[in-house]
């Protein structure tokens, strides 16, 4: 059903608010989603992403603005006449049905009827699409939770959705089964071709499944891009906190450059950094902060052998570490900077030998690692704030 | 303590025991046991006046328990989209219609039915006019069955609606989401869900109405149902047949109870449980 054409739009949102009384859910939201994609609503809850889903599968209607599916508004249109199918969080599979009948339910409500014989051959098909040959006639509750998750994919996915919407279709899981998931629902999407609109607060799901990620607070659209965008080039402080981790230096903005800016910090030490692209370029004398992975930092024995010569360079006392397996974090206190999270690859451990609580180390990392962003933004989401009018 | 549990179980059931164990009496009369026969259920099941009274308890009941199944889940349907202020005045109702004596609703429906009656008969009788009464309205199965559904809808509705309000919500979303219709979505989800439910209000509103004697006796006009029958026949003195007839009673009542009590204990197991 679903034609590549490239560029074509499957799902559109032009200025989409949804008010719930006083509160609105979801504010002034633009998205365009091009067929045959994988993009995600990510961000915490509350933040309008499970809303937005909602009212592309016509659960919701919007208090403004116009939805299009496939370039037809569907403002008013219930959710069964919608070309568009779900994966529930909860999968909500029917207990009263085998896993057969409720993989076929969308087909046997298509008028003109479709054959038995059709009907038995394409839940066959699915049921070989998500490995489940041999479970028809089980009862969904007898499945353990990946088979169910599956069974409900399985009864979206027959009836060839224009898009595929699914909502936090892994929390339910254990970390393993996530991660094999995650690389299914990949393999998956691409096998079928069919546009899918994950919503999840999981931002490590998002970056990795997704071409396209809308990340969204307080109802709005806070940056859109790719995977590599949002982490790479945050555009405010609330992205760089909310995707992956992050060390914030606060100061002061002191000197403007052509690409970013400088920040004095509170003992005078200043600190250069790059403006995030599609950023918003600082104000001279206004707050900012630096902004530097901690992956991006590297961490050697203070006066050892090994010398560090990256722009920035200070000494720091370890004070914990954490073992992740393929990396150590450190949590360090540096003198004038506070607290600052390093991660040592695996690599850099076997090179140092590591480092243990109580250790005096040199830290540094390259002024074009750091970024200078906003000191608060109004993604901020470290306050719950209520949401303006 | 164990010993007053006994004694409270030994007044309320020993009774009732004697009943059943005394309509295998023998014997002709009631007051004295000889083991033992069941010449008394025969005797009592030729007895057409009684067949005639149990086969009106049936008809009542019957139709009661579908009327009240029917209008009972589609108010308790409606009633899950009623919120607020409206929602409490119904809840309300629902549950003074359960509270009030049956001697009251008898009386009241007995009233009312009466007033109404001597409105519209000369009216039908002027529309319609016939030789004789054929079609005055009057007391009979039908009053019966109003009172009766009356209040029995009422038990149809807290049941059902307890059910609807355990179930799953996002069941009848994920079938919006796969095409059903609002008919098709009720016909295929919430039916079967709530089944177990309109199953049991069916089998209590039957057994209500079968055991009820105030309202009946109040609103049957010349209809003699089997509760009348049986209090008819105290007045001539208590016989074995009396021991068959509450045994017999007894043990329909307890099959559709017990059935019904299995009926909402059925529960299907909740989709989306972790693996």
């Amino acid at each position: 059903m679903v034609e590549m054409i490239n560029g074509a739009v499957d799902v559109e949102f032009q200025g989409v608010t949804k008010r719930f009384g006083d509160i609105r859910a979801v504010d002034n939201i633009d998205l365009e989603v091009s067929s045959g994609a994988f993009v995600s609503l990510l961000g915490p809850s509350g933040c309008g992403k499970t809303t937005s889903l909602r009212l592309i599968a016509g659960f919701e209607q919007p208090s403004a603005g116009d939805v299009r599916i496939g370039g037809a508004s569907v403002v008013g249109v219930p959710p069964y006449k919608r070309p568009i199918n779900m994966v529930f969080q909860n999968y909500s599979l029917f207990p009263h049905f085998t896993v057969a009948d409720n993989i076929g339910f969308g087909l046997r409500q298509l008028k003109p009827r479709l054959s038995k014989s059709e009907i038995t051959a394409r839940v066959g098909e699915m049921l070989e699409l998500v490995r489940l040959q041999g479970f028809e006639e089980r009862r969904t509750w007898e499945l353990s939770g990946g088979q169910q998750q599956r069974v409900a994919l399985a009864r979206a996915l027959i009836n060839r959705p224009t898009v595929l919407l699914l909502d936090e279709p892994l929390a339910a899981l254990d970390r393993k089964l996530r991660q094999d998931m995650q690389i299914e629902l990949q393999t998956l999407q691409r096998d079928v071709g069919i546009t899918f609109v994950l919503v999840t607060h999981d931002q490590e799901e998002a970056l990795s499944m997704s071409d396209t990620i809308y990340l969204m607070n307080e109802g709005r659209i806070i940056q859109m891009g790719g995977a590599r965008d949002l982490y790479d080039e945050p555009i405010n402080r609330y992205v760089a906190d909310f995707v992956g981790k992050t060390n914030f230096f606060d100061g002061e903005v002191a000197e403007i450059k052509p690409n970013g800016a400088a920040i004095r910090l509170a003992n005078g030490r200043v600190l250069y950094g790059r403006n995030p692209r599609g950023g918003v370029p600082l104000n001279r004398n206004a707050g900012g902060a630096i902004a530097v992975r901690p992956e991006l930092i590297h961490i050697v024995k203070a006066n050892g052998s090994a010398c560090l010569t990256t722009d920035v360079q200070t000494t720091a006392r370890v004070k914990n570490r954490i073992f992740l397996g393929e990396q150590t974090e450190y949590l360090v206190m540096a003198e004038g900077f506070g607290d600052i999270l390093v991660l040592a690859s695996k690599h850099a451990e076997t090179v140092s030998g590591g480092f243990s609580p109580g250790d005096v180390v040199s830290i540094g990392w390259e002024d074009s690692s750091a970024l200078a962003l906003e000191n608060t933004s109004k993604g901020d989401h470290s306050t719950a704030v209520p949401v303006p009018k | 303590m164990r010993l007053y549990a006994a004694a409270v179980y030994l007044f309320l059931y020993g009774p009732i025991a004697l009943i059943v164990l005394f309509s295998f009496n023998a014997g002709r009369h009631a007051a004295s046991f000889e083991c033992c026969a069941t010449s008394w259920y025969s005797l009592t099941f030729n007895n057409t006046f009684l067949i005639e009274a149990l086969l009106n308890s049936l008809l009542i009941a019957g139709t009661t328990a579908v009327l009240a199944t029917i209008m009972g889940t589609m108010a308790s349907l409606a009633l899950q989209r009623v919120k607020g202020v409206l929602r409490l005045v119904f809840d309300a109702l629902t549950y003074i219609a359960i509270i009030i004596p049956g001697i009251v609703i008898g009386i009241a429906t007995l009233v009312a039915l009466v007033t109404v009656f001597d409105i519209l008969n000369p009216l039908i009788a002027k529309l319609w006019p016939s030789d004789g009464n054929a079609m005055a309205l009057g007391l009979g199965y039908g009053s019966v069955i109003a009172a009766h559904t009356l209040f029995t809808m009422a038990l149809v509705i807290i049941i059902v609606r307890a059910r609807i309000q355990g179930m799953d919500r996002s069941l009848i979303e994920a079938s919006a989401d796969l095409y059903a219709t609002p008919w098709a979505t009720f016909r295929q989800v919430t039916f079967p869900q709530i089944f177990p439910a309109v199953m049991s209000g069916f089998l209590l509103s039957f057994t209500f109405s079968f055991d009820d004697f105030i309202i009946a006796f109040f609103v049957a006009g010349p209809k003699t149902t089997l509760p009348i029958y049986v209090f008819a026949s105290i007045r001539r003195g208590i016989t074995p047949e009396t021991n068959v007839i509450a045994t017999t009673v007894l043990a329909v009542s307890l099959t559709l109870l017990i059935t019904a009590q299995f009926l909402l204990r059925s529960r299907a197991p909740k989709a989306g449980g972790k693996g």
